[in-house]
């Protein structure tokens, strides 16, 4: 492994979550019934002509700006031409040689903490194609395949790194800092479950201390991250291998399968397409005037890397949980509400990143359709402060709430988990532990301070957790001289 | 063949004439000297043309089916895909 | 001659100015018009073969429509009642729309074009679709999938192309109107070699949503008309901004009417020298050194020009309207709509089985072409080259407006040929539209106006004007038909026989 080193470059594509398509006034919306969003343009009907959704523009200048990309005075569409039963007019309006931007970087940390950074060759927008069903056949049939055109003309942002990656572990961090911002700058929700976030890797080994670059294999069909890393690891063990054996590496496109592990030859170099590129005669020049840029930086938010550096700055928290909190922009958002209501950041960090996530995750709710908004887990905060409810009720109370979208004064109310804290109502409980354990009183006053904690945890079951645990202590220890 | 069409023989030689003839007729573009000549793919002056991100109509389900050679269950239907 | 004499008269010949008069004044209905037009079809459009797709229910329909407004002492639109035909290229909700093509020819389209839609508005009489060469890329109708449309003024001849049917009909008196398509000489041909008024607007006067592609950078759509008033009023009609085609020019349009004045005193006008070889047919040139001294005669200053670039025109053309064209019917692939070749394993095959078949031979010639021009390691020979080559021609024409209003020239090289005189040999065929296409190059509008007759068929003078000076055209083609009366000429009464 260390005599090769792999050069890695990822072209991503990004649903732009715009309400219409990028050339017509179909819907984007996800999961309607198949054909059910196209009208005559987005179907490719003879005669129909596109025209440019300006949210699209705008939303890749925000990519743009985000990944620190110089943006084109001057763009424009071309038509990719390929013949496929999911490209309604057999060509792809995409951007060929003057994308909306170029030359932009991404920094991002690995695991262990490193940090690397990659170049960002070009931002451009396009047309996303439809989908197709294959069926195998009736008995005697031969198979057959389905097309449905609602995703057609969704519109895509395509991001192409430069080959600047060395691991299918970085990779795969790279892949996840750039839908880290992409999600903060609100122009996708990069699910790659769904398809609105998609990756191709271009991958090749080298000896390492070689400048010129090996023979490059493009590995497509990876659908989660998970995926693009052992994608990637497959593949640089196949090429090394195939080197180390003295074999040549053919040009290709490779389709990663999942469940066997490997990847598998589509096509060599010699069956690409010529795309026949030429600029795109139903569409005027895109002009982006400076002025239109800075309105879109000046509305842009906090990136996740400034983002990093304040909470350390301002929160003090430790590295693992600020990089947990800013993963996602629903999240960051959620505890800088906490802290604004509830100033410790600590404590909210710890609960938002403790029972709430855990509660998160078992129910599949993201953090943005959560029921415990920031101001009812601060409310609970509150009330473990002013001692109402103990750390461990407030656990329950807060699942209570997670449930039924209650506020914590009406759980703790309704179920009567008000922290007992009055002497006069604890000592019957006290003195009914005390009779009926008086082994282990005899044991106590014996010197086995350890059992008093026993005892104390005795009153705590039969006041079902309510009691106040110091204050048991004290009344113990005094009944029991 | 990128054009996806499929050419008899008789078709294939009498096209390779013509359109060879053709391209004879258009050599004489390397005339007249263009190294300083920006192309036009456009002969208007606009530019920025946009839509607003607006959900309009769709289609009917069935205008948008009604012309499908082949169809099954509200999709398209083609023979197998490679 | 209009309405005169013993006979009774003919209703189908007249212009929809004089049409619109009698409508308002209740000499005449629409449904008696629109019944007068149906019946001239009846009797002539077996030999004419104008159109593909008749709606005469619908159009009895409108007319009826058009008659309870009248009743009801609305006013009407200028168009209203006035029968229409539409090439078959353009999109009209519930009827086929073929563009003349195997591979379209059950085709419905579910939608309106936006000149269709706006014919509508006018509560114009539509009664069909016709013929033109498949996909619009010929200049005679033979290459249409269906038939070839005649001559009115000779069955043997052409009626020119692509928009001969919609030529042939207002020529022929089963269409008072006629949209047409023009992407390099498409209108105004058919309208010299049939005798009508044919226009080309400037590129982006007209929206091209809804008029099927076949060269996106040059396809404009535009009227022909029996005078130089029916053609204003049409282009008042179909033009103007559309948010539907990007290329739509957002600008006020002006009343085109109004530059319907007889005077065309110390307007300059410029004769291109490359527009008159020294091969040019002689009664060709005969017609248009007439025109010449008739606008002189009228006060225009006429001065010999030139456009030095002129020779490229025709190589620039085919190649960069192929290669648009190879890329626009890419999608007639026979999974969606149109015709799909059976009995295909797999989706590739299907494609290529249903394009061969579905394709005549001219489409799959400049299929090829445009591919060819497009494809790696060409590009810049052909198409690239194609384009600074355009560039040149536009500023050919920049500078002679520094100078003139117009040129003038032939509208084409010659009259309405022969049927069958030029299918063999494409070159042949593609000189015909050599002093019409750089006009589409450049994006310039170009009208086509009856100069008069060579050997009894009808010819053309063609003006060429600034981008959106089509008031300018509309003005000189008006001064010059009424003084000369060539746009009265009627093709014999009975095609086939011995004329008037
Ligand atoms: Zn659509």
């Amino acid at each position: 492994m260390n005599k090769y080193e792999a050069v890695i470059g990822l072209e991503v594509h990004v649903e732009l979550d715009t309400d219409a398509k990028i050339f017509c006034p179909s819907s984007t919306v996800f999961g309607a019934r198949h054909n059910a969003q196209v009208c005559p343009v987005c179907l490719g009907l003879p005669g129909t002509l596109p025209v440019l959704n300006r949210k699209v523009v705008e939303y890749g200048i925000r990519v743009a700006l985000a990944l620190d990309c110089s943006l084109a005075r001057f763009s424009k569409f071309d038509r990719k031409n390929y013949f496929y039963p999911d490209l309604p007019k057999n060509y792809q309006i995409s951007q060929f040689d003057l994308p909306l931007a170029y030359e932009g970087r991404l920094d991002y940390e690995t695991d262990d903490g490193a940090r690397h950074r990659c170049g960002v060759v070009r931002v451009h927008m396009e047309e996303d194609a439809g989908k197709l069903i294959h069926r195998a056949g009736a008995a005697n049939a031969p198979p057959y395949s389905l097309v449905d055109y609602n995703r057609t003309g969704v519109p895509l942002l395509e991001i192409v790194s430069a080959p600047d990656i060395r691991s299918a572990e970085e990779a795969r961090a790279y892949l996840n800092e750039l839908k880290t911002v992409i999600q903060y700058t609100g122009v996708s929700d990069c699910k790659m479950e769904e398809g609105s976030l998609r990756c191709d890797a271009n991958v090749s080994v080298r000896p390492r201390g070689e400048e010129i670059l090996g023979t490059k294999a493009e590995i497509k069909n990876l659908n989660s991250f998970r995926a693009v890393q052992r994608a990637l690891e497959y593949e640089i063990d196949r090429q090394i291998g195939r080197l180390e054996a003295g074999q040549r590496i053919v040009q290709e496109t490779r389709s990663w399968d999942e469940e066997k592990a490997v990847t598998v030859s589509m096509r060599s170099k010699e069956e690409a397409h010529d795309y026949r590129y030429f600029p795109e005669p139903d569409l005027v020049p895109l002009v982006i005037s400076p002025s239109w840029v800075e309105d879109v930086r000046r509305a842009l938010p906090e990136l996740p890397q400034t983002k990093r550096e304040r909470y350390l700055k301002e929160f003090r928290l430790p590295p693992h949980d600020i990089r947990v909190l800013t993963a996602s922009p629903g999240l960051a958002r959620y505890f800088e509400e906490g802290v604004r209501l509830f100033p410790e950041p600590k404590a909210v960090a710890n609960w938002v990143l403790g029972d709430l996530s855990r509660l998160l995750n078992a129910a599949q709710v993201k953090i943005e359709d959560c029921r415990v908004r920031p101001a009812d887990l601060c409310d609970l905060l509150r009330l473990i402060g002013d001692g109402t409810v103990s750390g461990k009720i407030a656990k329950a109370v807060l699942e209570e709430m997670f449930t039924s979208g209650k506020e914590a004064r009406t759980v703790i109310a309704e179920k009567g988990l008000v922290q007992i804290t009055d002497a006069g109502a604890l000592k019957e409980v006290v003195d009914e532990v005390i009779a009926g354990h008086p082994d282990t009183v005899q044991d106590y006053r014996n010197g086995k301070t350890r059992a008093l904690g026993f005892l104390v945890g005795q009153v705590m079951k039969s006041t079902g957790g309510r009691a106040n645990p110091s204050l048991v202590n004290d009344l113990l220890k005094e009944r029991l001289g | 063949m990128l054009a996806r069409l499929d050419l008899s023989e008789e078709e294939i030689g009498l096209y390779t004439a013509q359109l060879a003839k053709i391209l004879e007729y258009a050599a004489v573009l390397n005339q007249p000297d263009t190294s300083e000549v920006p192309p036009t793919a456009h002969v208007l002056p606009l530019q920025n043309v946009f839509r607003e991100d607006l959900v309009g109509e769709h289609l009917a389900p069935e205008d948008v089916l009604a012309n499908a050679p082949e169809k099954e269950e509200g999709y398209f239907k083609v023979p197998r895909v490679f | 001659m209009e309405g005169g004499g013993f006979k009774p008269v003919r209703f189908y010949d007249l212009t929809a100015h004089r049409l619109r008069e009698l409508l308002l004044r209740r000499e005449i209905s629409a449904v008696e018009l629109c019944r007068s037009v149906l019946n001239r079809i009846d009797e002539v459009e077996g030999r004419v073969k104008a159109y593909i797709t008749l709606d005469r229910e619908g159009a009895l329909r409108q007319a009826a429509a058009v008659d309870r407004q009248l009743q009801n002492g609305r006013e009407l639109p200028p168009l209203a009642g006035i029968p229409f035909a539409i090439k078959d290229n353009m999109c009209l909700r519930g009827l086929p729309a073929t563009c003349s093509s195997r591979i379209l020819r059950n085709w419905v389209p579910p939608y309106d074009a936006t000149v269709v839609e706006k014919l509508k508005d006018q509560q114009a009489v539509i009664l069909g679709k016709t013929n033109l060469d498949e996909f619009a890329m010929g200049s005679s109708t033979e290459h249409s999938a269906f038939f070839t449309t005649r001559n009115p003024w000779d069955p043997k001849r052409v009626p020119g192309g692509s928009s001969g049917g919609s030529a042939a009909a207002v020529a022929a008196g089963t269409a008072v109107c006629a949209l047409g398509s023009d992407t390099g000489g498409s209108i105004r041909q058919p309208a010299s070699f049939c005798g009508v008024v044919g226009m080309k607007p400037t590129y982006g006067l007209v929206s091209r949503y809804g008029l099927v592609a076949f060269a996106s950078s040059l396809d404009q759509v535009g009227p022909l008309t029996r005078d130089v008033t029916d053609c204003a009023l049409v282009l008042n009609a179909i033009c103007g901004h559309d948010h539907r085609d990007s290329t739509s020019v957002p600008k006020e349009v002006p009343d085109f009417t109004s530059f319907l004045v007889d005077d065309v005193k110390g307007m300059r006008i410029g004769l291109p020298r490359e527009y008159f070889p020294p091969g040019l047919d002689d009664g060709v040139r005969r017609v248009v050194m007439e025109a010449v001294s008739v606008l002189e005669t009228l006060g225009a200053h006429v001065e010999e020009t030139s456009l030095p670039h002129t020779g490229y025109a025709l190589p620039v053309y085919y190649l960069i309207a192929p290669a648009e064209a190879s890329s626009n019917l890419a999608r007639y692939d026979g999974v969606r709509y149109g015709y799909r070749a059976p009995g295909s394993e797999d989706v590739l095959e299907m494609f290529r089985a249903s394009r061969s078949r579905g394709f005549g031979a001219e489409v799959k010639r400049r299929i090829m072409l445009g591919t060819y021009a497009l494809s790696a390691g060409y590009y810049d020979a052909y198409y690239l080259k194609a384009l600074k080559v355009r560039t040149l021609i536009r500023r050919d024409f920049d500078e002679a407006f520094e100078k003139f209003d117009a040129l003038l020239s032939p509208t084409a090289p010659e009259t309405a040929f022969a049927i069958g005189a030029k299918t063999e040999d494409p070159i042949r065929m593609y000189l015909s539209d050599i002093f019409t296409l750089a006009a589409n190059l450049a994006g310039l509008p170009g009208v086509s106006v009856p100069a008069g007759l060579v050997a009894g068929l009808p010819i053309g003078v063609q003006f060429i004007g600034k981008p959106f000076a089509e008031g300018t055209l509309l003005r000189m083609g008006f001064a010059f038909e009424q003084s000369t009366g060539h746009h009265r000429h009627r093709p014999p009464d009975t095609p086939g026989g011995d004329g008037s």
